[in-house]
């Protein structure tokens, strides 16, 4: 497949991808879609947020899972950096820290997928958000 | 970020280890600063060895007072507030090569932060993954219009959230499917002007 240079090949790469997935119908409607946000703080970049949220971004896709994969800003909880929220679609968000590569895999494989809670879990969010 | 954080992060030995993440920091900043706008560029000449990299945003911006204890937050009397290390941390990186910062801001106008870098100087920080992080902030933060600039011995490519948006649409720049595209389509694009070094 020849690399997506330019913002026509962009478009014609997502014509191709609507054609495989419910892009489109799901955007519309986020509430349908996993959505995680990444604290994206100076905590949260040098202890490896953007490799986590590339992690998340690379995984979710070779899984064909639809989710949404957004920034946010500190979250009060640099001492357990990188965190990120996870909502899953009818669910209330949860905050998860120390998420590095292998917790973020089992994120993936028990809570998104099987709806089974993990580890790691920070317990202040179940009242802060 | 709390003072314990601090020693949590040198604990951990977690650093900013290249100016990728230097610049996801900083331009989150202008994202928390609640800016609609902002422009990141690079200019590179590579014969001169020398990089700057300029954040503009039309957030709340700083009072002069406050401009002055950001960048310098250990030297300031107050206690109460909490701690920054953004803004301190890219200014020792530009520092240390005997580059600098400026931070030039105005109260509900915006703010603009401009590092210069002697890239040739055996101190300077890598790029790291440049393409990745311009990626992660313009699909990460959907309600923000973001334009990425690099200049590189004369050439030029910039990259925006508008044309992605209008060519994607709105809502599907932060699926994970399309992600990936559009990091390609920026290192490419970087490659190509080489911007490098
Ligand atoms: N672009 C900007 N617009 C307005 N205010 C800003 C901007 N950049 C920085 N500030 C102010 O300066 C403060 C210090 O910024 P700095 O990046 O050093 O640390 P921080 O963002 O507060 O915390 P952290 O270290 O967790 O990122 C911010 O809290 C904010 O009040
Ligand atoms: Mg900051």
């Amino acid at each position: 497949m020849a690399k997506v240079k330019t913002l026509d090949d962009l478009r014609k790469m997502k014509d191709e991808l609507k054609n495989k997935i419910t892009l489109r119908e799901k955007a519309d409607d986020p509430e349908s879609l996993v959505q995680i946000k990444v604290s994206m703080a100076t905590c949260g970049i040098a202890s490896g947020a953007k490799e986590i949220m590339n992690y998340f971004i690379e995984e979710l896709d070779n899984q064909n899972i639809d989710a949404v994969v957004t920034q946010t800003g500190c979250m009060g909880y640099c001492y357990a950096e990188p965190t990120i929220e996870v909502t899953l679609p009818g669910e209330k968000p949860l905050v998860f820290g120390n998420v590095t590569t292998p917790k973020a895999s089992e994120i993936i494989e028990k809570y998104i997928k099987g709806g089974e809670l993990v580890d790691g879990i920070i317990p202040d969010s179940y009242n802060t958000f | 970020m709390a003072l314990y954080s601090v020693v949590r992060m040198l604990e951990k030995k977690s650093r900013m280890k290249d100016l990728s993440m230097h610049v996801t920091d900083i331009a989150r900043n202008s994202v928390e600063a609640a800016a609609s706008q902002v422009i990141v560029s690079f200019g590179l000449d590579k014969k001169e060895g020398v990089l700057e990299v300029k954040f503009e945003d039309n957030g709340r911006g700083m009072s002069a007072e406050m401009v002055k204890r950001v960048t310098d937050p250990f030297t300031t009397t107050r206690t109460t507030r909490k701690v920054g290390l953004g803004l301190p941390l890219f200014k020792m990186s530009a520092t240390q090569t005997g580059g600098s910062l400026l931070v030039e801001s105005e109260p509900e106008k915006g703010t603009v932060v401009t590092a210069v870098f002697d890239v040739k100087h055996i101190d300077c920080v890598p790029l790291g993954d440049l393409a990745g992080a311009a990626t992660l902030l313009i699909t990460g933060n959907p309600g923000v219009e973001f334009q990425f600039i690099f200049n590189a011995n004369g050439h030029s490519y910039s990259v925006s959230t508008t044309e992605i948006q209008d060519t994607l649409g709105e809502k599907e720049i932060s699926q994970p499917k399309v992600v990936r595209f559009i990091k390609e389509m920026i290192q490419e694009n970087i490659k190509d002007i080489d911007f490098d070094f």
